[in-house]
């Protein structure tokens, strides 16, 4: 039998109410549900999530590595930007 | 037979069908065609298995003779197993294994979610568990013999195969004996009658959208829950239970 490879998808979970879906990894799934289920067996086994997102890694756009230099530096020099002029109080765990 | 015999009798068969299965499950591990589904199968095996421990652990008090959760597990010979003879049937091909779970787990959920309510407070608790998992289990598979039945013509033909081959162990499910009814009666157990049909609704369900037909009731292969097993229990058992029987006591 030919071997044909399922397509891939990229991860993201949750792992708790309040914060952002984080990417975990990747997977293999013939069609939506099942990457569903494959994110969550091999993603979740220990209690890891409670929400996950999937999507074909083949939907991403993604930036493009050689205009690394026109898309980043630029920020780098505008310290002006960066909250870092305030005090965070303590026990604010996740900002 | 008196309220407590049966009460063990019946814990021990919910332990035997999770245990018998959770091995067959076992004996797939690092031979799926695909990671992800390797490790889904080896979830779902772990999950049989502690769910047998927490029955044998419940059965081996209720007895009161010190026997451990090992000791149901391992010690005891083929007659003594009392697990449908549906569980106990070989993997098969992927199509077959997928069928045989899809028609236990149909079944097992409604029994699972007819015992959290049932008065054997232990068995409450240990149904509520395992509901969880079983919900997983069989959305899980149900997907899959959806796949294979609207699939290709090969896994389409396959997969009725399957379920013309294993149908007929699905008779014992709901032949409701001496053990099922004390347990209805005086545990406010599952009533199998009405399990039966809703299983069939269920399962009518899942087979019309994998485009596979539902096999007549002809003769049904009756036996486990009495200890009369097909060939291929003692097979299994004697691999289960080489390491306790060569090295008893053995841990790790």
């Amino acid at each position: 039998m030919s071997k044909k490879e399922w397509p891939l998808y990229e991860v993201f979970i949750r792992s708790k109410s309040g914060l952002s879906h984080r990417h975990a990894g990747s997977i293999h799934a013939a069609d939506d549900q099942m990457a569903l289920d494959h994110a969550r067996d091999t993603y979740t086994r220990r209690s890891e999530g409670v929400s996950i997102w999937v999507v074909r890694s083949s939907q991403i756009v993604a930036s493009d590595p050689a205009e690394t230099a026109a898309f980043f530096e630029p920020a780098e020099d505008k310290i002006y930007r960066h909250p870092t002029f305030y005090e965070i109080p303590d026990g604010v765990e996740n900002l | 037979m008196n309220k407590n015999d049966a009460l063990l009798a019946y814990v021990l068969r919910l332990g035997d069908n999770a245990l018998i299965l959770g091995q067959r499950m076992v004996e797939l591990v690092a031979a799926y065609p695909e990671l992800e589904e390797e490790l889904a199968n080896a979830n779902f095996a772990l999950d049989y298995i502690g769910q047998a421990r927490m029955f044998y652990a419940y059965a081996g008090e209720l007895e009161g003779n010190g026997r451990s959760e090992d000791d149901l597990a391992f010690l005891r010979d083929e007659n003594e197993y009392h697990n449908f003879l549906l569980i106990e049937q070989p993997n098969g091909h992927f199509g077959d294994s997928i069928t045989k779970l899809v028609l236990f787990e149909s079944f097992y959920l409604l029994q699972l979610e007819a015992l959290v309510h049932c008065s054997a407070e232990r068995v409450a608790e240990i149904a509520a568990r395992a509901e969880k998992e079983i919900r997983y289990h069989l959305r899980h598979n149900t997907q899959w013999l959806v796949r294979l039945g609207d699939g290709t013509d090969e896994s389409h033909q396959r997969a009725q195969g399957s379920v013309d081959n294993l149908w007929r162990f699905t008779g014992e499910l709901f032949a409701a004996d001496e053990v099922d009814n004390i347990f209805e009666n005086e545990f406010d157990g599952p009533e199998l009658y009405s399990i039966r049909g809703r299983w069939r609704e269920n399962v009518a369900t899942v087979l019309a959208e994998a485009t596979l037909e539902m096999p007549e009731d002809e003769w049904m292969a009756s036996g486990g829950k009495e200890g009369r097993h097909s060939e291929h229990l003692g097979y299994m058992i004697a691999e289960m239970q080489y390491l306790q029987r060569v090295h008893p006591g053995a841990t790790w």
